[in-house]
């Protein structure tokens, strides 16, 4: 079970705003985080990977307390395991298609088997610059999967896939989902792109 | 011609510019993250021989040196170490001198870097250090380069803090630019015109080097 409760000001163009989300999903769930622009959807999966600190919440990840403010607990980003893909992908610019997945694991044949699922097993000696937008966000995705992450954070994921790879990635991910039980959050402008993968739902306003 | 003194100029600049580097990187990677008041402090400080007349640093460097008292005083007897008219007081002095010519490109370029870079690397399990090594330095190579650069070759320009704690004692601190002013005052201007253009054609090749390497990699050469 991950429970989070949080509450975190926000600066928005509208001023100061506060985000609140009490929210409690059980693990090995897949979650659609949805709400308008600036609603704080990024900032909240930020929090939950510990990139963020909220002025005051706790999340409790299977009986492990992540984030209790209360009690000055804050485990770093490194002891959450958690895979995150951010949503300007965040690659980097300096390591290759297969650098990215090598400088997250050793395990070789994981490695092999993100590649195929990603459809880039011939770009593995490709730089960012040189992938296109599409293998880009896929990269992302294996990246934040190398590290086989009990909870996966997925900000706008597939928005720069055509419609038949958005289909069939999702098709894989959601079957490697069930398989390695990991917990997903994934943010969404467009609800019905999760339709048959996502099984609860957070709205944040 | 005695090249000693431009021997002696490479092999300052040399070692100024690798301690500095040593130097150079965890502070330059402490001062790009967060804006406290204590770090533009130390920030202002290291950014102060910038617009400071050298040998108003040289003078300072010479009381706060100087084997009679204080430090100078007690690293003399506990040490053995005298940094006035010395080599290592030169390089120490260039150290302090040079500092912003190193930290400045690469703490900008670390601030230019997108915050998302490190936390990706922090999600992979990574520390900071391993992060700082593998994801932020290789991606910074071009302003690596150019605060080397600019490092060894200010060094190499080096006057006024020079003179003031190392004088101008011939194989020990009298570098190229003190020969320079030398030749002059003795009237050699022949031995004057070989120092300056040593010093020149070095300087343009690192300098020119740097703007073809960063020509592509950078927006602006001395990015």
């Amino acid at each position: 079970m991950i429970v989070a409760n949080i509450e975190k000001q926000l600066k928005t163009y509208k001023g100061q705003q506060v985000l609140k989300v009490a929210c409690e999903f059980p693990v090995g769930s897949i979650t659609k985080v949805y709400g308008p622009s600036g609603s704080g959807k990024t900032t909240f999966l930020k929090i939950i990977a510990g990139f963020i600190k909220p002025e005051k919440g706790s999340i409790i990840f299977n009986h492990t307390t992540w984030l209790d403010t209360s009690v000055k607990i804050n485990l770093p980003t490194q002891t959450r395991q958690v895979g995150f893909v951010f949503q300007d992908y965040a690659l980097f610019p300096n390591m290759t298609v297969n650098e990215h997945l090598e400088y997250a694991t050793n395990d070789k044949p994981w490695i092999n088997l993100l590649l195929e699922i990603g459809k880039l097993q011939n770009f593995i000696f490709n730089k960012p610059e040189y992938l296109s937008g599409g293998q880009q966000q896929r990269l992302a995705i294996l990246r934040a999967l190398a590290v086989k992450p009990k909870l996966l954070l997925m900000d706008e994921p597939f928005s720069a896939l055509d419609p038949e790879m958005k289909k069939a990635l999702i098709c894989e991910l959601s079957a490697l989902f069930k398989e390695l039980g990991t917990t997903v959050f994934i943010v969404t402008h467009n609800p019905d792109e999760l339709v048959g993968i996502a099984d609860h739902e957070l709205s944040i306003l | 011609m005695d090249l000693t003194p431009i021997w002696l100029t490479l092999k300052l600049a040399g070692i100024t510019t690798l301690l500095l580097l040593v130097i150079a990187l965890p502070v330059a990677g402490w001062l790009s993250k967060g804006r406290s008041v204590f770090k533009i402090i130390i920030e202002a400080l290291i950014t102060m021989p910038l617009v400071l007349p050298p040998s108003v640093l040289g003078f300072y460097l010479l009381l706060a040196f100087s084997p009679q008292h204080g430090a100078g005083k007690w690293l003399q007897q506990v040490f053995n170490i005298q940094f006035v008219f010395s080599f290592q007081g030169l390089v120490l002095a260039s150290i302090i001198y040079s500092m912003p010519f190193m930290i400045g490109p690469i703490k900008s370029a670390l601030q230019q870097l997108p915050i998302s870079l490190s936390q990706a690397s922090y999600m992979l399990g990574k520390t900071k250090r391993q992060t700082f090594l593998h994801v932020l330095l290789p991606n910074i190579k071009p302003s690596l380069l150019t605060a080397v650069v600019l490092t060894f070759a200010h060094t190499l320009g080096e006057f006024g803090v020079v003179l003031m704690i190392g004088g101008n004692i011939p194989n020990v601190t009298r570098v190229a630019s003190i020969a320079v002013y030398d030749a002059v005052e003795q009237m050699d201007y022949s031995a004057a015109n070989t120092y300056s253009f040593i010093l020149f054609s070095i300087t343009f090749v690192l300098v020119i080097g740097v703007f073809i390497f960063n020509k592509y990699k950078a927006k602006s050469p001395l990015e």
